[in-house]
């Protein structure tokens, strides 16, 4: 295994504070420098990147690659969509929260299922019972909508900013994207503080090796449960944010494929390491935002990109960038 | 009882599509241990290029040698699988496996875009086939000949690979590679060889399979996105990498499928994946998987 970022005793060393602080900045910035359409872009990144680090404390640190991670994503927006649709509520703050009980409750379940197995097995069970909930949006139509899906409107953000009416665009390009990006903030240090805990030492030593953990007294089954459930509840927070960004939630986002999605932006980024989720996130939203617009054969372009990534990078953006950055001040070393 | 004749035989017609998609895929994993995301694509070239062979040879031929047109489909998912897996999986093997499934799903992505370019968005069909045929009737119910046709072709398939598989030279180094590739490798047996082999033979069933179901349900974008699921279902019912499971598996699924949308429409597609999940819960191989 390639000690990258993820091994890291010290956490508070200097370097990495300045890049965070500049990063925060960078990204604090950009509504006031970018234009409304990049700033859209770089939210629906920062959501995505919320459900990528959900998404990598099952891969990168437990070693369990789910296929079905589009369940939490769009249970999360289901429940917002049909909170607004039955109870009318408008409420951003309630949405997060009952985004995140719901795909805590979805997780917990299929979790009890899923964790008994590990490797193909476990990525095929996810993926199956994710498309237990997949054919139940699209039949139950008088209930979600069916393929039409259901529109959700522009919620209020701290019980009165924004709200029905407002204008869209300057809503989301400005308050929601700060909005989110709060959350995105929080959600990255809580995982921090998760995978530096004992919790996710614990978690890296299952994944390093199983037999091992559990004779040193880690209860496997216990903790994967545990990690599988967290990694819901992030990309269900994720999926509660992405509804008002979208607009409109349609069972598309639980069908496997945006699963795969999810899969794809971790592994761009490089699933060795913490940012490396964050960044594949972003990174591969602006891919996607560009060959949507540059072709109408988008998907073979990213399919090209994952085939290249997985043939000549499968360390993904940051762990690339890490070799090259280690191999240079070796070779400055004398 | 013409109903429950029809029922019976609309399920053993969607069992034979399944069993062409779903043995190749079993196949694959068991002799290279690669759960290939891509194959339902394979099925869908099968699909278009069948059509598209039928069309270009269109009215001047003869109904009988459009039918011998369809082997094209399979011939030509054959021979994609033939060149994907050198080109892209044989790198991969010393890898861990999380890379060879991203593999194939990134070619499931670029294969359904070439569809895309070559084709169109509009869907293909060759109709005239399963016209020709007309329809006849066992005991007492009417039913599409072609049909019938598609029934027997899966039956075939399940007899020939089994024989293929259990009776044949090729069988087994086949079957001695998906037990101990490396003691398979040391008494002499060519892994390399075997595997782009058994990786033909599985794209060449789903090319079958989507051949004979397009003259009823065309050539459509996203028929194999769909199709992969369903064959998913099928060998995690029947046990990843057993051609038996996966025949029981194609007919469990055919059963509940036609059983499903006529009393459960609504719920059909996810009664079918809660199958699968209480099968992987109970017996994680499968029926007739060995863990």
């Amino acid at each position: 295994m390639t000690e990258l970022a993820l091994a890291s005793p010290r956490v508070w060393s200097g370097r990495r504070v300045v890049i965070g602080a500049l990063a925060v900045g960078a990204l604090a910035a950009i509504p006031a420098v970018a234009s409304p359409f990049q700033t859209i872009t770089i939210c629906y990144g920062l959501v995505f990147a919320i459900a990528a680090l959900g998404f990598n404390l099952l891969l990168g640190y437990t070693g369990l690659l789910s296929f079905g991670h589009s369940a939490y994503f769009g249970t999360g927006a289901y429940v917002v969509a049909l909170l607004v649709k039955y109870l009318g509520v408008a409420s951003m703050e309630l949405f997060v929260v009952a985004g995140i009980l719901g795909s805590v409750v979805v997780a917990g379940l299929f979790g009890v299922v899923c964790v008994r197995y590990t490797r193909i097995f476990f990525g095929i069970l996810t993926l199956a019972l994710s498309q237990v909930l997949w054919s139940l949006a699209l039949k139950l139509f008088w209930v979600t909508g069916g393929s039409d899906g259901l529109r959700v409107p522009t919620p209020t953000l701290l019980g009165g900013l924004g709200g029905p009416g407002a204008d869209k665009v300057e809503f989301i390009a400005h308050r929601y994207y700060y909005y989110v990006l709060i959350l995105f903030l929080v959600a990255t240090a809580a995982m921090w503080v998760i995978v530096s805990s004992p919790f996710g030492k614990a978690l890296q030593a299952i994944r390093d090796n199983e037999t091992r953990a559990e004779f040193v007294g880690v209860q496997v089954w216990k903790y994967r449960w545990i990690a599988f459930v967290i990694s819901g509840a992030f990309t269900g927070l994720a999926g509660a944010l992405w509804v008002p960004l979208n607009g409109l939630t349609t069972p598309d986002i639980l069908y496997w494929p945006f699963s795969g999605r999810i899969v794809f932006f971790t592994v761009l980024g490089g699933f060795r390491t913490f940012v490396g989720p964050i960044v594949g996130a972003i990174a591969y939203n602006y891919l996607e935002t560009y060959a949507v617009g540059f072709t109408v054969y988008w998907q073979l372009v990213l399919g090209i990109v994952l085939v290249l990534l997985v043939l000549t990078m499968p360390t993904g953006l940051v762990g690339t960038a890490i070799q090259i950055f280690e191999r240079v001040r070796r070779a400055r070393r004398p | 009882m013409d109903t429950l004749v029809t029922q019976i035989l609309n399920s053993l017609f969607y069992a034979s599509i399944l069993f062409l998609i779903a043995s190749g895929l079993s196949l694959v994993y068991g002799v290279m241990r690669i759960v290939n995301m891509a194959h339902g694509n394979l099925y869908a070239i099968g699909a278009y290029v069948a059509a598209w062979a039928i069309g270009l040879a269109g009215a001047e031929l003869h109904v009988s040698l459009l039918f011998v047109l369809l082997i094209t489909g399979a011939l030509a998912a054959a021979l994609a699988g033939a060149i994907i897996e050198p080109m892209f999986l044989r790198p991969l093997y010393r890898r861990a496996e999380e890379y060879q499934l991203l593999m194939t799903f990134g070619l499931l992505l670029v294969l359904e875009d070439v569809m895309r370019l070559l084709w169109g968005p509009h869907p293909l069909t060759a109709s005239a086939l399963s016209e020709a045929l007309g329809s006849i009737s066992v005991l007492g119910a009417t039913y599409p000949t072609y049909n019938i046709f598609v029934i027997v072709v899966g039956a075939l398939a399940a007899v020939g690979l089994g024989a293929f598989v259990y009776r044949t030279r090729f069988g087994v180094m086949l079957r001695a590679t998906s037990q101990d590739m490396r003691m398979a490798s040391a008494l002499g047996i060519n892994v390399k060889r075997v595997y782009v082999q058994a990786f033909t033979l599985g794209c060449l069933m789903a090319g079958l399979g989507g051949a004979v179901v397009m003259p009823i349900s065309g050539a459509v974008l996203g028929m194999g996105v769909d199709a992969l699921i369903l064959a998913f279902v099928v060998v995690v019912i029947g046990g990843l990498g057993s051609l038996e499971g996966a025949l029981v598996g194609a007919l469990i699924v055919g059963f509940v499928r036609t059983i499903g949308i006529t009393y459960f429409a609504e719920v059909e597609l996810a009664v079918l994946y809660l199958i699968a999940a209480v099968v992987l819960f109970v017996r994680p191989a499968g029926l007739f998987g060995r863990a």
